[in-house]
């Protein structure tokens, strides 16, 4: 299977630190990629390897099989819309869209028409005239869109695109870009560090830390079966406590929380520690409060948090281990004792991973 | 992105260039100072130490410009405060005259200071008369008028920096503190001073620069008191050459001295920087008489600070030889101006400057340019080394780089780099260029570093190369910083005088020294009207600057 946009073993070094330390990715054309990552993880850096504003220090980048990796980002014909934009300010709309188009040397009534279709796209039409400074952020956002696909590149990178709106604004452009891209069908990878914005935007999501990839999958692998605690940290809500392994039972594994012991399900594909201390990750629906009663683990609740219809609730065991649990906001008041058990409901929701996290 | 090896190729051309127009004529110097056609001496260092003249000359320097610096603070620093805190009636209007002395040329605004206080001049005349006197009733000279001069015209440095810092302050600041239970004076001290302080160090240490450089006022006003630039310039008349340096040395060793006191200041730029927030509230004067104190003040202030301006377009109109001792001249005429145009050995000096200027500007931008975007935006290793020497001859008085461009460029010695440019046409657009490189650059290079480096990365993906992205992207933004430093070399370089004497030839005289030989023949109306000719072009060129530079 030949993909249509592959990165191999990209290393990137800063003097002597290392921003990108082996990533390797493949995309099929029309796919969408979200590299999700904490500040610091490499992700930007990597987007700015597959735009040619920096030159790797190992590994290519193969468009179509086609080594771009030397290519300057001039040549690469990869558009990009930038976190703060970049839209030239002294240029009108037309202008600053257009401007990509005189590149490749479209000029005159075609360059018209097809800025025009640009904006139409991009919900704008009529804006050619205007000043930038006189669009909201909602539509200069919309015009980077348009700019950056006005000369058909082979590939979009978008670095942040919804940071700069206010929360609002956000959900509904994250939206509308979904599928407009979709629409346009072109291979785009997106940088960001919400996790929102990674599952509802990416076909797959990327996850990075330290330079490195942790896991790659579509969205519901990621939360279903996190490669790591760490993975299963960043995405969706969690908290983790550790606990010991006692051993296998027919179903699945038996761990023991504070002396409590549960039965646990097997999440296929995802193995097992061996017997001894581990570390278990847990939605907050994977467990509900119960009255103190034997068989459920001692708690005291320390805080309540409304989310939606339902409230979050902090607990804190006898043994120590702070855990989250999902509850109707009348379930219980702060400072309450407690018992905590498996969520009958929901099947999986806990993973255990080795005591490091890995 | 590392630098290509063209961005390379370029800023090791540049440097070179740099080193040889910046670095080289000053090492020139040193070296010549230790030396005598016979080898290597230090009886020439010997000779300056023996002499109390070049002591009292350098301590001459010093004490001027500390007391430059004081006098400077002290009118500066309350206008600003008063401008830019208090709604006073008309302030907008004065605000602005009160930056007035910046549009005279440091030369014409000595000699609108002899008229006007000379001890033929108007004030001098009329006091005279009033008290019946039968001598003057002063004599404008010596250190007291030094310093006169100097306190009228670089009081402006510590009133825009201050003015620029106290307006780019945030409203809530002042918030803050009063929610804090600061009261005013608490809010002074401790909140507001402290963010005064980068305003004030690089106030001071302009103006100390400049003072210390001042050649105008001492030459025209000093009479037996020396400071070193008229110190060298004399010596150099003398035929010493070597000792020159020597003093030259001295006077280049006392500005390091004082950069290196002021490390910490970093010369803030006039345009204030980024405004974070909002400008607190002018504060309202309430109280009628005071608002009538203050307004009479600061028209009162105001007139005092345009008298110099109005003395010389009055003086302009007189001519020549009709002006004895009355108070107020008794004849006016426009035929200085006339002859101004008309006469081509009066209009070659303001065709000289108005050329000379020019090509020196030019090429100020064009170097400044060259090495702001290689440094910012290129990434070359040097950028740093490139700034440097850029903004080098701001530490070095105009009357060392005059001293040393001569040395370097009267012997013929290509090999060495050294061709004879003195008593050439080049030696003078050479000589300003080199003496506006720092202000040009740091106005292109405050406007390149205030351009987000993306637009740049954005022309690429859109498949512009560089040369596009230059042209279409980078300059069109870059206009007004562009302007804005083209505008600081263009004024400088037409009012320059301290170069000019040592350089320039018969027919490349510029203005200045017109305006000197004017003042030699007692045509004080033609001197009067080079004069305004100079100080209209300067506003006209600041005012061309500071509109596009704000709309742009």
């Amino acid at each position: 299977m030949s993909a249509f946009l592959r990165l191999e073993g990209l290393v990137k070094r800063f003097d002597a630190a290392l921003a990108v330390d082996g990533i390797s990715l493949a995309l099929e054309r029309g796919e969408m990629l979200a590299l999700l990552g904490p500040s610091g993880s490499g992700k930007t850096t990597t987007l700015r390897l597959l735009a040619g504003f920096e030159t790797p220090d190992e590994g290519r980048v193969l468009v179509e099989g086609e080594d771009v990796t030397r290519v300057e980002p001039v040549s690469r014909r990869f558009g990009m819309v930038f976190q703060h934009y970049a839209l030239f300010p002294h240029l009108d709309v037309r202008a600053n869209v257009g401007f990509g188009l005189e590149s490749i040397g479209v000029r005159g009534a075609e360059r018209d028409r097809r800025v025009d279709r640009s904006l139409a796209l991009v919900d704008l039409p009529g804006f050619g005239g205007r000043r930038i400074a006189q669009l909201s952020g909602g539509q200069q956002q919309r015009v980077a869109l348009a700019r950056a696909l006005a000369p058909e590149p082979r590939v979009l990178l978008l670095d942040e695109p919804l940071s700069n709106l206010d929360p609002t604004l956000r959900e509904r452009t994250r939206r509308e870009l979904r599928e407009l891209i979709h629409r346009v069908g072109i291979t785009t990878v997106l940088v960001t560090h919400e996790q929102d914005e990674a599952f509802e935007l990416g076909d797959r999501v990327a996850v990075m830390r330290e330079g490195r990839l942790e896991q790659v999958g579509t969205p519901d692998e990621l939360y279903a079966s996190p490669a790591n605690a760490f993975v299963g940290g960043f995405v969706g809500q969690s908290s983790t406590a550790e606990v010991v392994v006692v051993g296998p039972t027919p179903r699945g594994t038996r761990i023991s929380l504070d002396g409590i012991e549960w039965d646990l399900d097997a999440v296929p594909g995802h193995p097992v520690p061996p017997p001894g201390p581990a570390l278990m990750l847990v939605r907050p629906e994977a467990l509900r409060l119960t009255p103190h009663e034997p068989g459920a683990v001692s708690a005291t609740v320390t805080e309540r948090r409304f989310v939606g219809p339902s409230a979050i609730f902090t607990v804190r065991t006898d043994g120590g281990a702070v855990l989250d649990v999902v509850a109707p906001p009348q379930a219980a008041p702060a400072g309450a004792r407690v018992g905590l058990m498996l969520s009958r409901r929901v099947g999986g929701g806990i993973h255990l991973f080795p005591p490091d996290g890995r | 992105m590392r630098a290509t090896p063209r961005a390379r190729l370029l800023a090791a051309l540049l440097l070179a260039v740099l080193a040889w127009l910046v670095v080289y004529p000053i090492a020139l110097v040193l070296l010549e100072g230790l030396r005598d056609p016979s080898g290597w001496t230090l009886r020439y260092l010997r000779l300056f130490l023996e002499r109390p003249t070049e002591w009292r000359a350098l301590w001459g320097s010093l004490w001027i410009a500390v007391a430059s610096v004081v006098l400077a603070a002290l009118i500066g620093i309350p206008l600003a405060f008063l401008f830019a805190r208090y709604d006073v009636p008309g302030g907008r209007v004065l605000g602005g005259l009160v930056a007035l002395p910046a549009v005279l040329p440091p030369l014409v605004g000595v000699v609108a200071f002899l008229f006007l206080y000379g001890e033929t001049g108007f004030v001098a005349l009329l006091v005279q008369r009033l008290f019946g006197l039968t001598e003057p009733p002063w004599r404008l000279q010596g250190a007291g008028a030094i310093l006169l001069v100097h306190a009228y015209s670089m009081y402006v440095y510590f009133y825009l920096f201050v003015r620029a810092a106290l307006l780019s302050l945030d409203a809530s600041l002042y918030e803050a503190a009063a929610s804090l239970g600061a009261g005013r004076w608490r809010t002074l001290r401790r909140v507001v001073l402290p963010q005064l302080y980068p305003a004030l160090g690089g106030a001071a240490l302009l103006t100390f620069m400049t003072a210390l450089a001042s050649f105008s006022a001492p030459y025209i006003f000093g009479g037996g008191f020396r400071v070193m630039p008229t110190q060298i310039v004399a010596t150099r008349l003398n035929g010493d050459d070597r000792l020159a340096m020597v003093e030259t040395i001295s006077l280049t060793l006392l500005a390091l001295a004082a950069l290196w006191l002021f490390r910490g200041a970093a010369p803030a730029d006039l345009a204030g920087g980024g405004r974070k927030g909002t400008a607190p509230e002018r504060i309202p004067v309430r109280s009628r008489p005071l608002r009538l104190a203050i307004a009479g003040l600061g028209w009162g202030l105001a007139g005092l600070l345009l008298l110099p301006h109005l003395t010389l377009l009055l003086v302009s109109f007189v001519p020549l030889g009709t002006w004895t001792t009355e108070p107020l001249p008794p004849v006016y005429t426009l035929r200085n101006y006339v002859t101004l145009i008309q006469d081509p050995v009066r209009a070659r000096p303001l065709l000289n400057s108005l050329w000379l200027a020019a090509v020196a500007t030019v090429a100020a931008v064009a170097i400044s340019l060259g090495g702001a975007i290689l440094s910012a935006r290129r990434r070359v290793r040097s950028g740093r080394l490139i700034e440097a020497l850029l903004s080098l001859p701001w530490v070095v008085p105009g009357t060392v780089f005059a001293i040393a461009l001569a040395t370097a460029f009267s012997v013929h010695a290509p090999w060495l780099g050294r061709v004879v440019l003195v008593g050439t046409l080049w030696i003078l657009p050479l000589a300003y260029l080199v003496r506006n490189l720092p202000i040009t650059s740091r106005a292109i290079l405050a406007g390149i570093r205030g351009l987000d480096p993306s637009l740049d990365e954005a022309a690429a993906t859109l498949g512009a190369g560089r040369g596009r992205t230059l042209r279409r992207i980078t300059l069109p933004l870059l206009r007004p910083a562009l302007l804005a430093g083209a505008s600081l070399a263009f004024v400088t370089a037409l009012g320059d005088f301290v170069t000019s004497i040592m350089l320039y030839t018969y027919d490349t005289r510029p203005i200045s020294l017109e305006i000197l030989s004017s003042l030699r023949q007692s045509d004080v109306g033609v001197a009067a009207a080079y004069g305004v000719v100079l100080m209209v072009l300067s506003a006209a060129v600041f005012a061309v600057g500071a509109d596009r530079g704000g709309s742009g």
